[in-house]
């Protein structure tokens, strides 16, 4: 449903973005992640027709955004930092204006803004005007006016940027229906939950470049996989307890003093972690914890990139001033 | 091609964007009003004018002056929502790109009917009167907004090329103001030193509130007039062309 081929993006010579292949498939969610300054919002702003990439093309649905904007503009909609509502218009007014500029007729924008609103919850609020809005119900008004023209691929700019933790769960979990309805969607996002949470594939964007690709597991398998991790019950016993992990593992353990426990990686984690469960029973040997863990997409990020997510790169330029 | 509805779509949000902050209209208002009290009872004394009262000589002005000063409106208007971002969500819609721009300038003119119908309100109050018929009078009120419509899109232009709102706020009195000014808006040009009256004589203005006054009071209409109308079709054309321009460039 998109394609990207070898996009480039200079502003002046600032390179945005340095060549970006990508390709999402049909009703699949495709997680762009990166920190600030990555590039995102410049290849979202490409895709969503507002920007012409320096070279390279796009087809979305199956159509050239470069010869064809009108026809790729009917397919997708657009909702996140870059798009925005009217503060002034009611909840109602903006998404039937969104409506008659879809060429919907009067009556029919009417009921597919009403359809919308309550979908998003907001059919109390939709007679208010959006600056009383609270940060949650603006963005979902936003993603409800990208919702208008139902279109077939949803791209989303960093969608709950800046929002609480419970309104990102609503809105993640409206992301959920809206996928589960067939969208194909494009999200770009900083938050590493975020992307483990929505996205079927991830690619990881650092200085305009894919710099991984893959599912979420994936790119956690090529951390080195899984790690069994025990911790002693009785800060005496660490040593008994780093003696079952190597036994399982078959190598030495790594001890973290600190927080009193030990850790080897495994390649069965099912099997290591029922093995080592004997032994602990076996030798009588109480324990605080027993886990296996996966690394987590931070882990991911910094093995990849050599700094954290939350790091702010240099902002690139989008061509416009933001908010 | 959806340009029609969908201008009128985005008139329709932008008249909605003025009845929600009716003081823009006030503010629209409280400049031309201290003009008319300013020009008409502290110089107005002391000024000559050939043929008419004061007051029928100074309304024509103030309303032209105040079209183009209205159109700093738009200007603040379209680099607003090119900051807020909200120019990103139509763009990103399947709908005619002008109509952004056209709607924008639609509403703009409709706030022109607003004042200017003040303003002649006023006017009679402080003795002004149409001398040269109904049907005279009401087509010097639609040369005035034509003359704002025809502006809008050089602030339109303006609007978008600054893009921030502070930008747009100290740009937009520049060119309005030598404009106003050295034009026959409050005082006859022949008053006025050589080198001056051969700007003066000769721009825009002058040629628009030359003809709106004789279309209102009497006099040669047809010079000014076709001139008035020259202009209005050429800052149209040409600042449209560069406005449409400066939008698709995002």
């Amino acid at each position: 449903m998109i394609q990207a081929t070898d996009v480039v993006k200079h502003f002046g010579n600032v390179h945005a973005l340095n060549g970006i292949t990508l390709s999402v498939g049909q009703g699949e969610v495709f997680g762009l992640l990166g920190p600030n300054g990555a590039g995102k919002t410049t290849l979202v702003r490409i895709l969503a027709t507002l920007l012409k990439p320096t070279s390279g093309r796009c087809r979305l649905g199956g159509v050239d955004a470069h010869t064809n904007p009108m026809a790729v503009r009917a397919l997708i909609g657009l909702a996140g930092q870059n798009a925005a509502v009217d503060d002034l218009l009611t909840g109602r007014e903006n998404l039937e204006i969104v409506g008659r500029l879809y060429q919907l007729g009067r009556t029919e924008a009417r009921r597919r803004a009403e359809e919308i609103l309550e979908r998003l919850s907001l059919t109390d609020a939709s007679d208010r005007q959006v600056r009383t809005y609270s940060g949650g119900m603006r963005r979902r008004i936003d993603l409800g006016a990208s919702l208008v023209g139902r279109p077939r691929i949803l791209i989303l700019d960093e969608p709950t940027t800046g929002l609480d933790p419970r309104t990102r769960n609503e809105l993640w979990q409206l992301i959920r229906e809206l996928v589960a309805d067939g969208a194909t969607v494009l999200l770009t996002t900083q938050y590493l939950d975020e992307a483990d949470e929505l996205a079927h594939r991830l690619g990881v964007i650092d200085h305009g470049r894919i710099i991984a690709e893959g599912t979420p597991d994936e790119l956690k398998e090529r951390m080195g996989g899984d790690r069994l991790v025990a911790g002693p019950a009785d800060p005496a016993d660490l040593d008994q307890v780093t003696a079952v992990l190597a036994e399982v593992g078959g190598t030495s353990p790594y001890v973290d003093e600190r927080r009193q426990q030990a850790s080897i990686p495994v390649s069965d984690r099912i099997q290591a972690l029922l093995q080592a469960g004997q032994l602990f029973e076996t030798r009588r040997i109480p324990l605080r914890d027993l886990a296996v863990s996966r690394p987590s997409l931070d882990d991911v990020f910094l093995s990849l990139t050599g700094h954290r997510a939350e790091e702010q790169g240099d902002e690139a330029p989008t061509g416009r001033t933001r908010r | 091609m959806s340009f029609v509805p969908d201008t009128l779509t985005m008139t329709r949000r932008n008249v909605l964007y003025l009845i929600r902050r009716p003081q823009v209209i006030v503010f629209a208002l409280i400049s031309p009003i201290m003009f008319v009290a300013l020009f008409n009872f502290v110089f107005g004394g002391s000024l000559n004018v050939p043929g008419l009262s004061y007051a029928d000589y100074l309304i024509p002005g103030i309303m032209v002056q105040t079209v183009l000063f209205g159109g700093g409106n738009t200007a603040i208007g379209l680099a607003e929502d090119m900051s807020r971002g909200v120019i990103d969500r139509f763009r990103s819609l399947p709908m005619s790109r002008l109509a952004v721009l056209s709607g924008r300038t639609m509403a703009d003119a409709l706030r022109g009917i607003i004042t200017n119908t003040v303003i002649i309100v006023m006017g009679f109050i402080i003795g002004f009167r149409f001398h040269n018929g109904p049907w005279w009078a009401i087509g010097s009120f639609v040369l005035v907004l034509c003359f704002g419509y025809s502006i809008t899109w050089f602030f339109a232009w303006m609007g978008l090329r600054l893009r921030t709102i502070e930008a747009v706020q100290a740009a937009t009195f520049l060119p309005s103001f030598p404009l106003t000014f050295a034009a026959s808006t409050f005082a006859p040009v022949e008053n006025m030193p050589g080198w001056l009256q051969s700007f003066s004589a000769n721009q825009p203005v002058t040629q628009v509130v030359d003809a709106t006054r004789a279309m209102m009071h009497g006099g040669e209409i047809a010079g000014p007039l076709i001139r008035s109308i020259l202009w209005i079709i050429g800052i149209m054309v040409f600042f449209g062309f560069f406005a449409v321009r400066e939008y698709r460039k995002g």
